[in-house]
């Protein structure tokens, strides 16, 4: 069977969804972290997959949008685990329930 | 040949995306990044077969380069242990599973469902890097601006979360 959009399609889905049941699932901030760069990039793939087929360039621009975003999301997202750490000791999420009611 | 590494390089991305979340013999978060990384790579091989070749080289560079980077480089400093096994909450797992389990079907029943009606696979555009360029610098000119003052606002706003003295 020849390769089309919806390989590509399926393995983007099946991807976001391990990257969901990372986030679910672990009780690492930064393995929750990663887990959410995975949903980022089964989002890219998808996108450049619809830009090939589609045969317009739109879509890769939008991954150059999200892939620069994403590095700024990490970089600030990190600097608040840190910091959460010097102050707590922890980067676990059970521990973190100041928040909670 | 082409078929053959599309499912070489996505059985790859999804075991090592598999890897990344649920590793069943190491739970250390540098194993993960380490699959993390390695699921990046395979996914730059998706976007040449895709024919994102400028894509591919930033996926590897900012991605496998400086995020991954980023990453261990705060593993190392937070020096944390092996997760110790903690006693999971089990009704949280299930529910966790079955939600997301239901996301994946109706994912895939939406994608097969929706016959696309783009499946010619002649490529009309090679994504080169040409003409990225001359797209981003022309049509996307104002997101490209707005986005170089977005890094500066994460800069600004790292180095003002790392000071030591945080009120």
């Amino acid at each position: 069977m020849h390769v089309g959009l919806e390989h590509y399609l399926v393995v983007s889905a099946l991807l976001f969804c391990l990257g969901l049941l990372g986030v679910v699932l672990r009780r690492n901030l930064l393995v929750i972290y990663m887990s959410l760069e995975l949903m980022l990039n089964a989002s890219n793939l998808a996108l450049v997959a619809f830009s090939r087929f589609n045969g317009h360039l739109n879509g890769q621009v939008m991954v150059f949008f999200i892939i620069t975003v994403a590095a700024a999301e990490v970089s600030v997202g990190l600097a608040l685990i840190v910091a959460l750490y010097r102050k707590r000791q922890t980067a676990h999420v059970e521990d973190l329930t100041t928040m909670k009611l | 040949m082409q078929d053959l590494f599309f499912y070489l390089f996505a059985a790859l991305t999804l075991l090592c995306g598999f890897l990344v979340v649920a590793n069943p013999f190491n739970r250390n978060p540098v194993t993960s990044a380490m699959f993390l990384a390695l699921t990046i790579v395979s996914m730059a091989g998706l976007f040449v077969l895709l024919h994102a070749f400028f894509l591919a080289a930033v996926q590897i560079l900012v991605y496998a380069g400086a995020v991954m980077v980023l990453f261990l480089f705060v593993i190392m400093l937070l020096d944390l242990k092996e997760e110790q096994r903690r006693t999971a909450n089990k009704f949280g797992i299930v529910s966790g599973i079955i939600s997301v389990g239901a996301i994946t079907v109706i994912f895939i029943k939406a994608i097969f469902e929706s016959h696309a009606t783009a499946t010619d696979t002649t490529p009309v555009l090679e994504g080169a890097t040409q003409p990225l360029g001359r797209m981003l610098f022309n049509d996307y000119l104002l997101p490209f601006e707005i986005l170089s003052v977005l890094l500066l606002v994460a800069m600004v706003g790292v180095i003002l979360l790392s000071k030591k003295d945080l009120r």
